[in-house]
């Protein structure tokens, strides 16, 4: 397996003590394993998200993506490595870490047979923000995304598309500087995939978020984006994609990852 | 209407903010609890069934001698009812702990382990929440007794409050400590003949404990010792106006020790890992 060296931004493993600098990383990584019982789901990943940056977590089904995701929202304990957002450790300032982060789960976690403002109202309190402000927060990111009108409908009415965009809106109340979003677009057709990403990657550009997109999906990644590729438990390579296509020697995103995971050994195999 | 990005926040939350984390728990839990009426029925129909026909046939076999808090002889039916409102929350308990834990509610769960409150004060917010909608259904309960001629003072109405919200607590607790460390209780069928069915015959709530003791030395101590029994005397002790001070310094005290064991115990990880680890739910 190779590993990759990353151009510019990202830890490398065994990056454990923070330089000096680390506290501006939205999301950093370090040398994080993770083990079910016998079988270990991650293996001394690093990996980092600078604030108005749109990183993709690429990598198939059971690469571990989820798992980290548990990690970073402090879902599961952490076994061994450390992580942290904009400098606040989540295992000692888990409170002051999970305020700066907003997360778009891969399962749906709106409540169905509440409206779409009584979904929203009831996040806002989660994060300690009372009613008027709520409901004025409510309203912007409503109006952002297009639901302004859909505020006293039940979710269950919703399409999925607007579901989701409703998950991303939830995210956000609390103006976060980080977002989580686990595979996003699972089961969306193609206008709303391409509508949510859009928006995604302009909350990174205009509003200087920092977003961690974990997919599958490798026509959601483009050239200018970071990326981190991993596959069984381990960062097999992360930088920019156009650098990592260079590097693998491929002709696209999509053998550089068959070359990189080995499931196709020559690049040029798969180029068209 | 634009969504920048706040730089600095201060520290920490204050106490206005806790008290929104806790009335936005507990108002969400009751806007599901009104969504959820086959739920609410469910609740009420089982006291309901122990009320007018268990307690009607039964009314003949068992005589009530004059106990405290009773001042003159009793029907069965008025006997059993402080029992069966403490069954309400017994089921209630158990219900929403065990969904706390597995993965039906875990989505949600999601969304609440995310707030950056302390996760006690989370998962406190909830027991709280799974309680207030415990107390409800013992309220629709007593109305409905109401008209079976069960008519405590009306004082008992208003003190019986205070000693529903702590054995609610307690026996929300139990639930998710017994569902958090226990692996072959995963299902509501296993919790029943475990834990329901036991602490619920072995306690005061069918027949007062000498009655017991006069069959059973041996039984008698198990249903003295059993946390249920004191929530079952608190709450019938307070239903008309009295206290029972052994009952609230048990049900008080475990509370307390199932709480703290609970949180300790909580782990989500378990909700998820046993369907596959790497986030397997769809």
């Amino acid at each position: 397996m190779t590993e990759l060296a990353s151009p510019t931004t990202h830890n490398h493993p065994g990056d454990i003590a923070q330089p000096p600098g680390s506290a501006e990383k939205a999301l950093s990584i370090a040398n994080v394993s993770h083990s079910y019982g016998a079988r270990r789901a991650l293996d001394k990943v690093s990996l980092a998200v600078m604030p108005a940056s749109f990183t993709a977590l690429l990598g198939l089904n059971g690469a571990g993506k989820s798992t980290l995701f548990s990690l970073v929202t402090r879902l599961f304990g952490i076994q061994a490595g450390s992580i942290r957002i904009f400098g606040h450790d989540i295992g000692q300032e888990p409170g002051e870490a999970l305020r700066c982060m907003g997360v778009v789960f891969q399962p749906r976690t709106l409540d169905l047979d509440l409206s779409v403002r009584q979904n929203l109202l009831y996040h806002a309190a989660l994060q300690g923000i009372g009613r008027r402000e709520a409901r004025l927060a409510a309203g912007e990111v409503l109006s952002r995304i297009g639901l302004a009108d859909r505020d006293g409908s039940k979710v269950r009415d919703l399409s999925g598309g607007q579901m989701r965009r409703l998950e991303i809106a939830r995210a956000l109340m609390h103006r976060p500087r980080l977002l989580l979003l686990d595979e996003p677009t699972v089961g969306l057709d193609v206008k709303a995939r391409v509508d949510i990403l859009n928006h995604v990657r302009s909350l990174a550009g205009e509003q200087g978020i920092g977003v961690l997109w974990a997919t599958h999906l490798f026509d959601e990644i483009i050239p200018t984006d970071d990326i981190v590729v991993l596959h069984q438990g381990r960062v097999l390579a992360d930088g920019k994609v156009a650098r990592i296509i260079a590097d693998a020697g491929a002709r696209d995103l999509h053998s550089a990852f068959m070359h990189l995971t080995g499931i196709v050994p020559d690049p040029g195999e798969l180029a068209p | 209407m634009s969504l920048n990005v706040v730089n600095a926040q201060p520290a920490g939350f204050s106490i206005a903010q806790y008290l929104t984390c806790l009335t936005g728990i507990v108002w969400r839990e009751g806007l599901r609890f009104v969504h959820q009426r086959e739920r609410f029925i469910s609740a009420l129909v089982r006291p309901l069934v122990w009320l007018f026909i268990f307690a009607a046939g039964f009314r003949q076999v068992l005589g009530i001698s004059i106990i405290p808090p009773y001042e003159t002889y009793i029907l069965y039916e008025v006997y059993i009812t402080p029992g069966l409102m403490a069954m309400i929350q017994l089921f209630n308990g158990m219900q929403s702990s065990l969904s706390m834990v597995y993965d039906r509610e875990m989505g949600n769960m999601r969304t609440l382990l995310v707030s950056p409150f302390p996760r006690w004060y989370l998962l406190s917010c909830k027991l709280l929440a799974g309680t207030a909608v415990s107390v409800l259904q013992v309220y629709a309960f007593l109305l409905i007794a109401w008209f079976w001629e069960i008519e405590p003072p009306p004082i008992g109405y208003l003190t019986v409050l205070p000693a529903l919200v702590l054995s609610g607590l307690m026996l929300g607790a139990l639930g998710m400590l017994i569902s958090s460390g226990i692996r072959q209780l995963e299902n509501f069928a296993g919790v029943m003949n475990f834990v329901i069915f036991p602490m619920f015959f072995a306690s005061s709530a069918l027949y007062p404990l000498w009655r017991v003791q006069e069959g059973s030395p041996m039984l008698y101590y198990v249903c003295l010792f059993n946390p249920f029994t004191h929530a079952v005397e608190l709450v019938r002790f307070a239903l008309y106006g009295k206290m029972n001070w052994v009952s609230l310094a048990v049900v008080a005290g475990c509370t307390a020790v199932f709480m703290i064991g609970a949180m300790l115990a909580y782990d989500p990880s378990r909700g998820l890992s046993r369907r596959g680890p790497a986030g397997g739910e769809t």
